[in-house]
């Protein structure tokens, strides 16, 4: 309502100066200037923080071309992050769904703000619907309701899942979900345990 | 000033009002409808924005003789000449000669305090954002400095080479992805209509009205955090949900996003402070 009310004023405005905007599209600036404006801002963080955002080879590609890669390129993405996919050793890929929930439902970890010691969840309500009676879910992911029940709980579906968790660019290249076990945001057994909270019949997901 | 104190419970109310209606699918109910409309109309009226608090403590800060040199900040060049605050703010950032930089208004503020005034401005750099008890000179001078616009467009600044470069820099970065959850601006902020858990997310991807609506309304007093915000901390805020390190105060990838969303909101209205969550 406010936002739209705002926008409508400003709709008029911006046509009167759209054709000036369009001759100033600037040139593209080289990667080494970019690497100093980074620098100039987070030059100081620890080491750590630095290898965070140095780019490995695929979200290099997945940046250049904003997420639209050619398939050459997606060919490769995708190999080279299913040889980052590491699977339980037991060959069991389902845990404890109450504990899953609790990672789908946890949006903390790996903030500055975060005390050292704060175990990361999963955040998946944050772009996924799951249990529909969750009122409370983000839109940039698609819903997840009845995901197991609609797979009918098949084993091959539920091997997929665990390696679009662990890495999800396995499976769509340059895609905008984390790749939660290859960054070390959860561990084997969170992603274990969000599985079951995707694929055990008795989970609100399914209900 | 004197502030017509408003419950900071009713203020909060009508946010949440607000906020819901931003995302909500069903049709207003009519009592929500006057409340909007009464929150519409505390964002401009300077006796119920807390904001305007902020104003008035930065209009106090821009008059103060402080530095070595016992002088107040109406020697400084915004841009428009030494003292001009009209329009300095819907012009920012942008190229200063003197100091060969492209600058937003708070780097600009600290270059004047320390070559004007002769500040130690170690001081207010600790206060860069304010907390319960600790006021903020930069977040004060931001606010009267921008106020001064009101009802001026956004009018960013494309001509120097280093403004140029700015505003190709700032687009790289919305897009450049990284940290644990491989995220960048655009993972949050490139579609139409989407949310993270309730909270709308502007598309600042493309030109136009949402990017508008959102440039044009920092500074803002925010709700959720009692306290005048500006689009440093807006962006230290958006780095810290990114993920990323602690971006520096004042650095220049935070200048070159600022140049760029400027740039997709260009033409768009000031109206500052306003009110957000
Ligand atoms: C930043 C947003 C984001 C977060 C957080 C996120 N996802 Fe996703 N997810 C996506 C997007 C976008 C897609 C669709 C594109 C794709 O498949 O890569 C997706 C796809 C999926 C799919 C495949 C759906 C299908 O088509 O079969 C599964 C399963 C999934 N997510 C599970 C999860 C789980 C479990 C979590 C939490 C541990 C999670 N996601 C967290 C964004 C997210
Ligand atoms: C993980 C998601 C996420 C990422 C990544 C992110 N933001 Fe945000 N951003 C948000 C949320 C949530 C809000 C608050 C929206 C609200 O309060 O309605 C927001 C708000 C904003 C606003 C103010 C919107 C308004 O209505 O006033 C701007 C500007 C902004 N972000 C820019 C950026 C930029 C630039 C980046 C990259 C450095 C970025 N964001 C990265 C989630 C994100």
């Amino acid at each position: 309502m406010i936002r739209s009310a705002f926008a409508s004023l400003a709709l008029s405005a911006f046509a009167l100066c759209a054709p000036a905007l369009a001759q100033d599209k600037p040139a593209k600036p080289s990667q080494a200037t970019i690497e100093a404006y980074v620098k100039s801002t987070f030059g100081k963080a620890p080491a750590e923080w630095q290898a965070r955002i140095t780019p490995d080879e695929s979200l290099a590609a997945c940046n250049v071309h904003r997420n639209q890669v050619s398939s050459a390129d997606a060919e490769a993405i995708t190999k080279r992050e299913l040889a980052r996919v590491s699977y339980p050793a037991d060959g069991k890929f389902l845990g404890n769904w109450k504990e899953g929930y609790k990672v789908a439902n946890n949006g903390r970890g790996g903030q500055f703000s975060d005390p050292p010691d704060t175990v990361s969840g999963g955040n998946c309500f944050a772009c996924h619907q799951l249990d529909p009676k969750e009122l409370s879910y983000g839109t940039l992911g698609p819903s997840l309701a009845a995901y197991g029940k609609d797979r009918k709980y098949d084993a091959e579906a539920i091997k997929d899942a665990y390696t679009k968790i662990y890495n999800s660019q396995a499976v769509v290249p340059c895609s905008n979900m984390p790749r939660f076990g290859t960054n070390k945001v959860l561990s084997e057994q969170q992603i274990k345990d969000v599985m079951a909270y995707l694929f055990d019949p008795e989970s609100p997901v399914n209900k | 000033m004197k502030l017509t104190v408003i419950g900071a419970a009713v203020l909060a109310a009508a946010m949440t009002l607000a906020a819901g209606h931003l995302t909500a699918q069903s049709p207003p109910q009519d009592d929500s409808e006057k409340e909007i409309e009464r929150y519409r109309q505390m964002l401009s009226d300077p006796f119920s924005n807390p904001g305007y608090l902020a104003v008035d403590r930065g209009e106090e800060i821009w008059t103060t003789k402080r530095g070595t040199k016992n002088v107040s900040l109406e020697g400084c060049d915004l841009g428009e000449g030494a003292g001009k605050l009209e329009g300095a703010y819907a012009r920012l950032p942008r190229h200063f000669a003197d100091a060969d930089k492209v600058m937003d208004l708070e780097q600009r503020l600290l270059w004047c305090m320390d070559k004007v005034q002769g500040l130690d401005t170690k001081d207010v750099l600790s206060r860069r954002f304010s907390s319960p008890g600790k006021a903020s000179d930069l977040e004060d001078l931001t606010a009267f400095i921008a106020n001064k616009s009101n009802g001026m467009k956004l009018e960013p600044q494309l001509k120097h080479a280093k403004e140029l470069e700015m505003a190709a820099v700032g687009e790289e970065l919305f897009y450049r992805r990284g940290g644990v959850m491989d995220f960048s601006c655009a993972t949050c902020h490139a579609e139409e209509g989407k949310r993270i858990r309730l909270q709308g997310l502007p598309n600042l991807s493309v030109p136009g009205a949402t990017a508008q609506a959102t440039m044009a309304t920092w500074p803002t007093y925010r709700v959720s955090q009692s306290a005048l915000r500006t689009m440093q901390h807006r962006l230290w805020d958006c780095y810290r949900q990114q993920r990323w390190p602690v971006p520096d105060f004042g650095s220049d990838s935070l200048t070159a996003l600022t140049v760029f969303l400027n740039k997709q909101a260009a033409g768009g209205e000031l109206n500052v402070p306003s009110i957000k969550r």
